[in-house]
């Protein structure tokens, strides 16, 4: 048998994928591939993203690879019958993944290799392009990478976006015979996953940032600081550096350079506030996860008063794409001051859930609608939460934003880590927003006066406003509090809460005037409410919304 | 499938603690590090073990306190046999998490943070599992679920061997 005639077979390997079915697909499939005719492997790759369509299975032909989906337990054995080796026709069948326009129509370069290849198989990752940007950094001077990443532009995909070249400049500027590099890869966000299915699907592309980094600033120790809720993305994290510890690519003269980095993975312990970077750096000291006052910054005082560079996974696992071309054209992606691609998330009641990566400045009803497909559940779109529990509720007839940091601040709103939540008009918003209160006073670390009090007090004024008591007066207090939660706090967790508070009762003022004990939410008085699936879902014929999307997966 | 035994507090425990804190001493900040194997290997952290692993790592009882009480992974006790996480937070309150929660804490007779009588089942709530797209998301042992209503909660719980 030569090689050419082997078949292989694709059963996502990611989380999401096997929270419905992923590994009993896998293993029924494994099973019948052993007593095939010819040569059949299973591969378990990363996720495309297409999470409505979980589990995906693929199988390579002559054409391309042909994607089946959702792939239920009980349907393998249809599949199998109908010829799945030969990738045969079943209702099941979306066609070549090539040609599935969810997919085709995005700019994928940080997620190109997510979903394609084995994430543990290095030969894979560099015959997909893996390891260009890091050998051809690895051929400047640290100064020179360090402008290159200046001028792609990237920023903070962690929310704050700040310039991730200018950051590292700092940190390569101070002398020091010790400086980190430290991933936050403590994606606490709802409705954020991008980092994980990195973390999950492609880590060598995240490591290989992190060593592109270490080179370029001159840290020899790195840290990816993962929350303890993703454990299989701790588990292969940890291969993965095994593997590339093997292959010469960590340790000791990276690649036969002069260039040295060790790096391994400390695991979270159930804060959300350790996604704040000095609050990060202090659990990784093994301390309480209490945020620090700035300055001083950490790229000049960091870990155990080092210089340190702290980024996001999708900010690091971007670096070497940026490295394997030029920064010049990673700029050419986006628009205005937001430059190169985002990883967006579309989460919460979404028809297509998922990762849709592409350049900053598309729409969110391009995402919610467009692709999103509008609810899961069928009924309007009554309002999207954008960058997670921090960021402002978007009525359904604001969608026309833009993408971007500065044009989603300037709407009083902003992309965070890329998290789109949708919600249909069953939501009752000034629940919504006594949850972000709710959530601050159980995540605050309680450092600072105005977040650990002001969101106590932020949920009993709420509660009084929906019991209806003197509601306008406590409707000032309610913005009094907000302002000084937002003026006082030491970090984003207090600063940024009223966010999703005053956008709640800015853009949904009726759910805050309803007659107590009246269940119902704002659904025929809603005035923002458009009918989802506004685009034409022919657009994405190749992916058709099938009645079986909205069926129960069991397992 | 991770179990969690119940592990007897005894001289025995408090040496394996020993070891365990001694074996990351040279690691850099080792203290979570080390509550976390503790907690693997012991199923829980005894208040018992904190002077231990202060001694062995040179710091005092009030900080390794203090962390230990920190972190919601942290537990002064031991869990049920089947550790069973619920997700509260927005994108899975989209599709109906909140009744899942109510759901759970109904079904199971127990509230967040409890354990059942029988010890069978420790309930916890978390804010997001990172399966945003597929919620309502439930983590049992370690093992992630997605798309989980009340029929399904009772289905992957009694799956679970009560």
């Amino acid at each position: 048998m030569t090689s050419s005639s082997v078949t292989t077979v694709y059963v996502p390997r990611d989380s999401a994928a096997k929270s419905v079915g992923a590994d009993e697909v896998a293993d029924l499939i494994a099973t019948a591939a052993r007593t095939a005719d010819g040569d059949v492997r299973v591969v378990r790759n990363g996720s495309r993203g297409m999470l409505w369509l979980e589990p995906v299975v693929e199988v390579t032909t002559d054409a391309g690879r042909v994607a089946y989906g959702p792939v239920n337990p009980s349907d393998v054995r249809g599949l199998l019958d109908a010829g799945l080796f030969d990738a045969a026709e079943h209702r099941l069948r979306l066609g070549l993944v090539d040609d599935i326009a969810w997919l085709k129509n995005q700019q994928r370069l940080t997620f190109a290799r997510v979903g394609v290849t084995d994430p543990l198989s290095l030969d894979d990752y560099q015959q997909h392009g893996g390891g260009a940007g890091l050998r051809r950094a690895l051929a400047m001077t640290p100064e020179q990478v360090v402008d290159e990443v200046i001028e792609s532009g990237l920023r903070g995909r962690g929310g704050a976006g700040f310039p991730a070249g200018i950051k590292w400049k700092t940190v390569l500027g101070a002398t020091s015979d010790r400086k980190y590099v430290c991933c936050n890869a403590d994606e606490g966000d709802s409705g954020t996953f991008a980092d994980r299915m990195l973390m999950e699907g492609d880590p060598f592309t995240l490591i290989e940032g992190m060593i592109i980094t270490s080179y370029a600033v001159g840290a020899a120790t790195g840290y990816i600081y993962v929350r303890s809720e993703y454990p299989d993305a701790v588990a292969t994290l940890n291969s993965a550096i095994e593997i590339l510890y093997a292959h010469g690519w960590l340790g000791e003269r990276v690649l036969n350079t002069g260039h040295s980095f060790d790096l391994s993975v400390r695991v979270g312990a159930g804060a959300y506030i350790c996604g704040e970077e000095t609050s990060m750096l202090e659990s990784l000291e093994g301390k309480r996860g209490m945020v620090r006052a700035k300055p001083p910054i950490p790229a000049l005082q960091g870990l155990f008063g080092q210089p340190t560079v702290v980024n996001n996974v999708l900010t690091l696992g971007s670096v070497p794409a940026v490295m394997a071309e030029s920064g010049a054209t990673y700029a050419s992606y986006g628009f205005d001051r937001s430059l190169g691609t985002q990883v967006f998330q579309l989460a919460g009641n979404i028809a297509r859930g998922g990762i849709v990566e592409t350049g900053f400045g598309i729409t969110l009803d391009e995402l919610v609608n467009g692709y999103g497909g509008g609810t899961r559940s069928g009924r309007p779109v009554r309002a999207v939460q954008v960058g997670g529990p921090l960021g402002a509720y978007i009525p359904a007839s604001q969608l026309e934003l833009r993408a971007g940091y500065e044009s989603m601040a300037a709407a009083e709103a902003m992309i965070g880590h890329g998290g789109i939540v949708v919600f249909d008009d069953t939501v009752d918003m000034a629940q919504q927003a006594r949850f972000a209160m709710e959530f601050c006073a159980e995540e605050s670390c309680g450092k600072c006066t105005p977040c650990r009090i002001g969101s106590v007090r932020g949920v009993e004024v709420i509660d009084r406003i929906i019991a209806g008591e003197d509601r306008e007066s406590n409707l000032v207090l309610l913005d009094d509090l907000c302002n000084l939660m937002t003026e006082g706090s030491l970090c984003a967790m207090g600063g940024l809460t009223p966010m999703p508070v005053r956008s709640a009762v800015r853009n949904f003022a009726a759910d805050f005037s309803r007659e107590p004990g009246d269940g119902s939410s704002g659904t025929a008085d809603n005035e923002n409410a458009v009918a989802s699936s506004s685009r034409d879902p022919a657009d994405f014929a190749t992916s058709p919304r099938r009645p079986e999307l909205d069926t129960e997966v069991t397992t | 499938m991770r179990s969690t035994p119940a592990a007897p507090v005894d001289a025995g425990a408090a040496d394996l603690v020993r070891s365990i804190a001694a074996a990351h001493r040279a690691e850099e900040g080792p203290l979570l590090v080390v509550l976390h194997d503790i907690q693997r290997e012991l199923g829980y952290i005894d208040p018992s073990w904190i002077a231990v692993v202060a001694s062995e790592l040179n710091l005092s009882r009030a900080e390794v306190h203090g962390v230990a009480t920190f972190y919601n992974d942290f537990r002064s006790s031991p869990r049920g046999r089947n550790h069973v996480v619920v997700c509260r937070a927005e994108a899975c309150q989209s599709v109906g998490a909140r009744a899942l929660a109510d759901h759970a804490q109904a079904t199971l007779g127990i509230g967040f943070g409890e354990t059942t009588d029988d010890a069978s089942v420790t309930l916890d709530q978390v804010f997001c599992l990172g399966n945003c797209a597929l919620g309502p998301a439930v983590q049992i042992n370690g093992q992630l679920f997605g798309r989980v209503d009340g029929d399904r909660f009772d289905a992957l719980v009694q799956k679970q061997g009560r």
